[in-house]
């Protein structure tokens, strides 16, 4: 069977896809948030895995308000990301997992998930920027599974029924008939609201308790509805809502966690950014 | 529950059923500026572009004015109105700092502080 090994978050501001292009990595107003990096891919090149799940959101690239997805799940053979209409790099196309997706919608299914289910897809950065973060270098090492989650039209999904969401991935994974390594991966957050007068708000007192939790008490910030996460981290810090499915996905195939490595910073954009890499451990 | 019927949050407007059915039209012409052409279609020729896609009057003035808190009301979501802003250049800073009447080092002093 195939195993999960652990989980990664990352922030994904389009404006680290310019970075990346420029070189500037090591310029004093971004070091601060590419530093959280080498760490985390010190233990990628050790544990080497094959493919990742993303749970990520679309910002208006693949879907519009005509068809709005709560949950929707990438079974392509290759993801193709394209302009997003602000000037970021595109990047070139991602190999797709497509057993490991059928597999997935299958038991998402049978466990009253009732998803949508994409054969083609386009992907934006808030897919394709952790991959490039986490595996700078040459081609990209892993197969990919993209699972969307609305963020961009409320109703949102809640908290809770994020985190069933990924626990359901996350044993759908542990029995994928398949020799492969798999990992996780949280794109989005954390506390950032880009519109409306209260544009740059910031909450580092929840974000650091947000972020301790998936260590320690992965399911408290279930406790919140999407209107609690709104008023406490923002219009876009609702992306959390990754997070958990991430962490979701961990719990279903391992009872602990090992905190490999984390960052946190203020600010890049408008964001609060953090990173983080936490080890399955049984 | 619906957004209308919870307690609000100040200087936020949760993008619902409501604004998405009142913003579709300016949202989907934000939509249409993911493509080099259309974003070219829109500067060459900017009434004629909004009428192709039924702008309401509100939401024509507000395109006009490239106000960003005026485009809300009219039902703009971020994220699309993220595809406006980029065919002027305009980063998130500029985008924080004209919907909170400060310059744009303010916002950023404001955004710096937040990490303290």
């Amino acid at each position: 069977m195939a195993r999960l090994i652990g989980g990664l978050g990352t922030s994904h501001i389009p404006a680290i896809g310019g970075a990346i292009h420029k070189g500037l990595q090591q310029d004093p107003y971004w070091k601060p948030f590419f530093d959280g990096f080498p760490p985390i891919r010190q233990w990628l090149h050790a544990q080497k895995p094959d493919v990742v799940v993303m749970f990520y959101n679309d910002h208006g690239l693949n879907f519009f308000l005509d068809k709005m997805p709560t949950f929707a799940v990438g079974a392509a053979p290759q993801y193709h990301n394209a302009d997003e209409g602000w000037g970021i790099p595109t990047l070139p196309p991602f190999a797709g997992e497509v057993d490991l997706s059928w597999h997935l919608i299958n038991h998402l299914i049978d466990q009253e998930f009732d998803v949508v289910t994409c054969q083609e897809m386009l992907v934006d950065h808030a897919c394709t920027l952790p991959l490039k973060l986490f595996w700078p270098e040459g081609d990209c090492p892993v197969t990919v599974v993209p699972v969307c989650i609305n963020t961009v039209q409320f109703p949102l999904p809640s908290a809770k029924r994020c985190y069933a969401l990924g626990r359901a991935v996350g044993e759908a994974i542990q029995r994928w008939d398949s020799g492969k390594k798999v990992a996780v991966i949280a794109s989005g957050g954390l506390s950032h609201q880009l519109d409306g007068e209260r544009a740059g708000f910031i909450n580092k007192a929840f974000d650091l308790q947000f972020v301790e939790s998936l260590a320690t008490n992965p399911e408290w910030a279930t406790q919140f509805s999407v209107h609690e996460l709104v008023e406490k981290t923002g219009t876009q810090g609702v992306e959390l809502l990754m997070w958990l499915a991430m962490r979701g996905a961990l719990a279903a195939a391992a009872p602990g966690v090992r905190r490999v490595h984390g960052n946190y910073h203020i600010p890049i954009s408008n964001t609060a950014t953090a990173v983080l890499a936490l080890e399955a451990v049984a | 529950m619906t957004t209308a019927t919870l307690p609000p949050i100040a200087g936020t407007t949760p993008f619902d059923g409501a604004q998405a059915r009142k913003g579709y039209a300016l949202n989907k012409m934000c939509f249409s500026f993911n493509d080099e052409a259309n974003r070219q279609a829109f500067v060459a020729d900017e009434e004629a572009y909004m009428r192709q896609y039924g702008l309401n009057e509100a939401q024509a003035a507000a395109i006009r004015a490239r106000n960003v808190l005026q485009l809300i009301a009219a039902g703009g979501n971020a994220y699309y109105l993220a595809k406006f802003a980029g065919i002027f250049k305009l980063d998130m800073q500029d985008i924080g700092a004209q919907q909170t009447g400060m310059t744009k080092e303010q916002f950023k002093a404001k955004l710096v502080a937040a990490g303290r």
